[in-house]
């Protein structure tokens, strides 16, 4: 007996099976794509419970505004995060100083300079440099480029803000390249054009043209790029060293509060202990860190975003 | 009446030319010196670690002793933890995009977790540390096994797979869909049999990728309580590991010279890893994708 099509597709609208499946699935998927959110939200309560317990011992006040951090003191422990900030902003600082130049003229050079076959070649090689893990870098700041500073200036420390900081000013260099390489690559070729055949010179057009044109774009990268050197762990923990400081020494040892965080996870603080819960509100800071970088370079990319 | 005077703008044309090619010059540099740093980073590393690398070093396990100290155990964790993180990290990521891709409606819901996508990614590695450390290893006691760290770091690349796997859906052509459609498929049907082959090879060489960060990950390691010295190999997901990471951050932190030579050659087995799994995200892309 053959069927027509009309009769088939009657014949299987009535199938119950079908038409479960077809339900079902959005809300399966729905489910999967809400673990992401489930996440976010457990980041955030772990955090804000772990630290709350940390604030019942140690006071909000202290923690803030503290110039003293000395977790493992057997007479009075002390709790002020500023020597973590502080420590972190050094490596932060200086990282900006090596990438911020350095990426945004790679980016300028490959956007308005290079050639296409350059540009095919470059873009991957800095996408190799943005995929070499974190360790990788720390172990050559360490092993490196500490030595060849303390070669120079003696008086640097195996342990310092000022190697680790080029490091991560290295690990960063990609994504400033890349990100604001983006940014000018999506400036119209006839705005381009229009200035060079009104006589500018290719350094002209870009500096003056270019370079406003995707300034929404260029400042969002480096924005990015700071969040990500102040999360930056591994460099930091093997090249900065472990003294928390509240001073404005580069070439002494440093701690950051990434690596405050793998100095306890490493040694054997028991659960419970005012130390084991001292991770989390320093983890709490250093993602409201990060969140405050994330969100400016949004609004900053939307905000003053150059429509053509 | 002449517009340009012809005087002025030759006179400053000269010095515009200079300030041209200095600048060209400059920014060529910076280029170069990016690529320098790689080039020297790898040349170091291969000089200081080649001679430790041996079959010893593959077969043994760690050691006090840095000439037997072996990297095995980590060689093997990694494998193990790559096992969990693979199938969960794509499953979550893949399934996601779907949703977000095909099924989501333009509402807030959606916006909101587009929004949570983006900022998921920029939060520190070893934040995602500290919530395995509270959920995977504490609430769920699942202790320092391989499974809480694979969830762990499956959540930390989840962020990346989504998108890269948003971006394979959205270029498969809306010709396709509406032809299967058009044929009387379900909506279900033309994901699972349209949809999903034609973006497979983008969500392969996204996942792996991803994946290859996974794998040098080291902090959220640490955090969760990952231990490094392991003198045998896990029989379940179930059991404690070391990683290679993990490993090669005991190494480079020894005070001891002949560590660091150690290291050296663990960070070169972590390379050869990465290299392997960026080649074949390569062949994949290059060889499967097709362009309509």
């Amino acid at each position: 007996m053959s069927l027509s099509v009309q009769e088939m597709i009657a014949q299987s609208k009535g199938k119950k099976n079908k038409k479960f499946i077809e339900k079902i699935i959005p809300w399966i998927l729905l489910l999967i794509a809400s673990v992401s959110v489930l996440t976010t939200i457990g980041i955030v309560l772990t955090l804000i419970v772990e630290t709350f317990t940390f604030f019942t011992r140690v006071s909000v006040f202290d923690f803030a505004f503290g110039t003293t951090w000395l977790p493992f003191s057997n007479k009075q422990e002390l709790y002020g995060i500023l020597p973590l900030i502080v420590g972190t902003l050094k490596v932060t600082l200086i990282a900006v100083i090596v990438a911020v130049p350095i990426g945004i003229s790679a980016a300028i050079y490959l956007s308005e300079y290079a050639s296409e076959t350059v540009r095919r070649i470059v873009k991957p090689v800095l996408e190799v440099l943005a995929g070499i893990p974190t360790i990788v870098y720390g172990f050559f700041a360490l092993t490196f480029v500490t030595p060849l500073l303390q070669s120079f200036f003696p008086e640097i420390k195996i342990f310092n803000a000022i190697s680790p900081g080029i490091v991560v000013g290295i690990m960063i260099i990609p994504m400033i390249a890349s990100l604001s390489e983006d940014a000018m690559s999506a400036v119209p070729r006839s705005i381009r054009d229009g200035a060079l055949a009104m006589g500018s010179t290719k350094f002209e057009v870009a500096w003056k043209i270019i370079v406003p044109a995707a300034l929404s774009g260029i400042i969002a990268s480096v924005v990015l790029a700071v969040s990500r050197a102040i999360g930056e762990t591994m460099i930091v923990s093997l090249a900065g060293g472990s003294t928390p400081k509240l001073d404005g020494d580069f070439a002494g040892s440093i701690q950051t509060m990434t690596a405050y965080i793998v100095q306890v996870s490493k040694g054997d603080a028991g659960y419970g202990t005012t130390i084991y819960y001292s991770i989390y509100a320093v983890g709490f800071t250093l993602f409201l860190f990060t969140m405050l970088m994330n969100i400016l370079a949004q609004y900053v990319s939307k905000r003053f975003r150059e429509e053509y | 009446m002449r517009y340009i005077e012809q005087q002025k703008v030759v006179k400053r044309m000269n010095g515009r030319l200079v300030v041209n090619t200095i600048f060209k010059g400059l920014f060529m540099a910076a280029t170069i010196m990016a690529l320098l740093a790689l080039v020297i980073l790898l040349y170091r590393i291969i000089t200081q670690g080649a001679g430790h690398l041996s079959l010893d070093f593959l077969m043994n396990f760690a050691s006090r002793f840095p000439e037997q100290a072996g990297i095995k155990a980590a060689l093997i964790g990694s494998l193990w933890l790559m096992a969990v993180v693979a199938p969960t990290s794509i499953i979550l990521g893949v399934g996601s995009a779907i949703y977000l891709e095909e099924y989501a409606k333009q509402n807030r819901l959606t916006t909101f977790i587009r929004l949570n996508i983006s900022n998921l990614a920029g939060v520190p590695s070893v934040v995602f540390g500290l919530l395995g450390l509270t959920i995977f290893v504490r609430a769920l006691s699942l202790g320092n096994s391989i499974l809480a760290a694979g969830f762990t770091m499956s959540l930390l690349i989840l962020p990346v797979i989504i998108v890269a796997s948003q971006e394979a859906i959205r270029s498969v052509p809306n010709e396709l869909r509406d032809a299967s459609l058009g044929m009387g498929a379900t909506k279900w049907q033309t994901v699972a049999n349209i949809i999903l082959p034609a973006a497979i090879p983008g969500i392969l060489t996204g996942s792996i990728l991803a994946l290859s960060r996974a794998i040098g990950e080291t902090a959220p390691l640490i955090v969760i309580g990952i231990p490094v010295i392991i003198q045998f190999l896990p029989k379940g997901v179930f059991d404690t590991f070391t990683a290679l990471p993990i490993q090669i951050y005991d190494w480079a932190s020894r005070p001891q010279q002949e560590f660091q030579v150690v290291a050296a050659a663990g960070i070169i087995i972590l390379m050869i890893f990465l290299l392997i799994m960026n080649s074949i995200a390569v062949i994949i892309r290059n060889k499967f994708q097709k362009r309509y």
